[in-house]
């Protein structure tokens, strides 16, 4: 009787890791994801390594060397207080994407456990849960964001409490859908019939199955909260000066359209090409993981 | 149809209420004291702080205040401005016209760009033009609304001296921050058209409408396009939404006296009554907009009911 369980389990297990084998397999075939890999693999390199080597401090204020143009010194050229634009473009990479990997690590969480509950349990929990998702697209855009934010004060970690909080539903939503089709399965029943408690059917027979959505979308939100949480420093209600982020840097160096246009090129610049890497490998991922989510 | 609008807005009746609950509550999860709040950044006595919490009622219970906060906000009272005392739904309203200027416009260019763009990209599939297209939809989706804004100022205010830079109300200032605005929405529209075109170009009635001999421009503006743009409603909301979010900075950027300009200002003031009714009114409105978006998608699409 006892044995049973544990063959399941052992099956379960080799699930996991069988999916994963075949998916790596998959996933070296896509150009997207083999691009998307590369640049996002460049991106860390720099953001980690290229701040050790810079000579300069991204936050020492040189007031003789204000608003440098780009040059062999100043690959990026300085800014009004003639901090140097390419460390703290470097800096402010990390800020950014430590922004994108703890919101969705919160949202991923959170998100997925609830889906998992509502489309599991379905009933009053089902119902209660999707009433609270409801709740949180009530609110358009980042307005959700703005508000936690003028709740809970401005700074950068409640920039990522916030946005996390409001792509919550992304992986609600899709969890829950795709755990209602598998629920449905017949090696579900034959595990609930063989004794296993709910708690290890959502764990070992559910969630593998339910994982590359899961994936897909975090990989994309990850670029979507890169870009909420710089607009929130935009905004002035995120990161604070003189840290470099780069949506602050982005508002910082606004009065200087005219004459220093460096000032913003670069921050944004930054911005577009971390978060279009991220797309085009979560482009990628959906392609090979998720064949019917796929574009044509 | 008038059952399923009169079943849907019922349905609504709960989010409506829990999202004027968590407003409500904003002001009383914010860390310290609710009077101490309204009474911002001054120094007060405490006889001076409970004045105001006898003024404002910030004594009773909290049901008891949110019942009353809610009575007033039926008839319209959001209260007032912690910063100039007017009224905040006058507030709301004078602003009012200037979002939905810009956010209607903005709407417009996106589905221009973006049907344009992914019909483009569907019709020529699998040549350079697709990909061409479908990498100006990458960078649609990938493009953050701050950085275009400031990118169309420099390109057609500084350099081209085309357009004002900043400011509203005539219509050469409106250009800049709804094409900003409409670029953002413009790239997942794009995708979208492009797969269900494909998807639609591959049905069999459009093979009967080649075996008849109909003319390529025809088969795709007669027999494809109405099919393509139907599930083009179903992001209508979500688009919808992220340009009223994305008002918010395009209307920072280009000094709009918008929503979203006062909404930020409230945050950055600190004027909570502000921030309260602002979020309350846009929140019931869209909630409502989906409502109309859900009922336009019946309404385009026979084959669909819900009664």
């Amino acid at each position: 009787m006892t044995s049973q369980p544990i063959a399941l389990e052992t099956a379960a297990r080799r699930g996991w890791r069988y999916s994963l084998r075949r998916f790596s397999r998959r996933l070296l075939r896509s150009r997207n994801v083999l691009i998307g890999t590369t640049l996002l693999a460049t991106i860390l390199l720099l953001v980690t390594f290229g701040p050790m080597l810079s000579p300069y401090n991204p936050e020492l204020m040189t007031p003789a060397e204000r608003l440098k143009p780009p040059s062999a010194q100043y690959f990026f050229g300085t800014d009004d207080f003639g901090r140097d634009i390419f460390t703290r473009v470097l800096y402010g990479g990390r800020v950014s994407l430590l922004v994108g990997l703890v919101s969705v690590a919160i949202s991923c969480t959170i998100g997925t456990l609830l889906g998992l509950l509502a489309g599991y349990f379905g009933g009053w929990v089902d119902a209660l849960i999707m009433r609270g998702m409801d709740v949180i697209l009530a609110f358009p855009g980042i307005l959700l964001a703005l508000a936690i934010v003028a709740v809970l004060g401005r700074s950068l970690p409640n920039v990522m409490i916030a946005v996390g909080i409001s792509s919550i539903p992304l992986f609600t939503r899709i969890v829950r859908g795709s755990t209602l089709t598998v629920k449905q399965l017949d090696y579900i029943t034959a595990a609930r019939a063989l004794g296993c408690s709910d708690g290890r059917i959502i764990w070992w027979h559910v969630l593998p199955n339910v994982v590359t959505p899961i994936i897909v979308i975090a990989t994309n939100s990850i670029a979507g909260t890169i870009i909420t949480g710089a607009a929130l420093s935009f905004l002035g209600l995120g990161a604070q000066p003189p840290t470099p982020e780069w949506g602050l840097m982005l508002a910082e160096g606004r009065v200087y359209l005219r004459n220093a246009a460096w000032v913003t090129t670069y921050p944004g610049l930054a911005i577009v090409i971390t978060v279009m890497t991220i797309n085009l490998l979560g482009d990628g991922l959906r392609d090979v993981l998720d064949p019917r989510l796929k574009l044509d | 149809m008038t059952r399923y609008l009169i079943n849907r807005l019922f349905q609504a009746v709960p989010t409506v209420i829990l999202v004027s609950i968590l407003v409500f509550l904003m002001l009383h999860m914010i860390p310290g004291d609710p009077a101490q709040v309204y009474v911002g950044e001054r120094e007060a006595t405490e006889e001076r702080l409970n004045e105001i919490r006898e003024l404002m009622g910030l004594n009773r219970p909290l049901p008891v205040q949110y019942l009353d906060y809610m009575f007033k906000a039926v008839q319209g009272d959001l209260g007032r401005s912690l910063n100039n005392n007017r009224p905040v739904l006058d507030e709301i309203l004078t602003r009012l016209p200037s979002t939905l200027e810009l956010t209607l416009a903005a709407l417009l260019i996106a589905s221009v760009l973006g049907i344009g763009l992914g019909l483009l990209a569907a019709i020529k599939h699998n040549t350079l033009v697709d990909s061409a297209s479908m990498f100006v939809a990458l960078l649609g989706i990938s493009m953050p609304v701050y950085w275009s804004s400031l990118l169309l100022i420099i390109l057609l205010s500084v350099t081209l001296r085309w357009l004002p830079p900043i400011g509203q109300g005539s219509f050469d200032r409106l250009i800049m921050p709804a094409l900003a605005l409409g670029f953002l929405s413009s790239g997942a529209l794009a995708r979208l058209v492009r797969s269900s075109m494909l998807d639609v170009l591959g049905q069999e009635y459009i093979n009967t409408a080649r075996a008849k001999g109909l003319p390529g421009r025809t088969i795709i503006l007669r027999h494809a396009l109405r099919n393509t743009l139907i599930p083009v409603v179903t992001i209508l909301g979500m688009m919808f939404g992220q340009l009223l979010g994305g008002a918010v900075i395009t209307e920072t950027i280009f000094a709009r006296l918008g929503i979203g300009r006062l909404y930020v200002e409230a945050i950055l003031n600190k004027d909570f009554t502000m921030v309260q009714g602002t979020t309350l009114f846009i929140a019931i409105a869209y909630v409502f907009i989906n409502i109309l978006i859900d009922v336009i998608y019946i309404y385009i699409d026979p084959r669909i009911r819900y009664d």
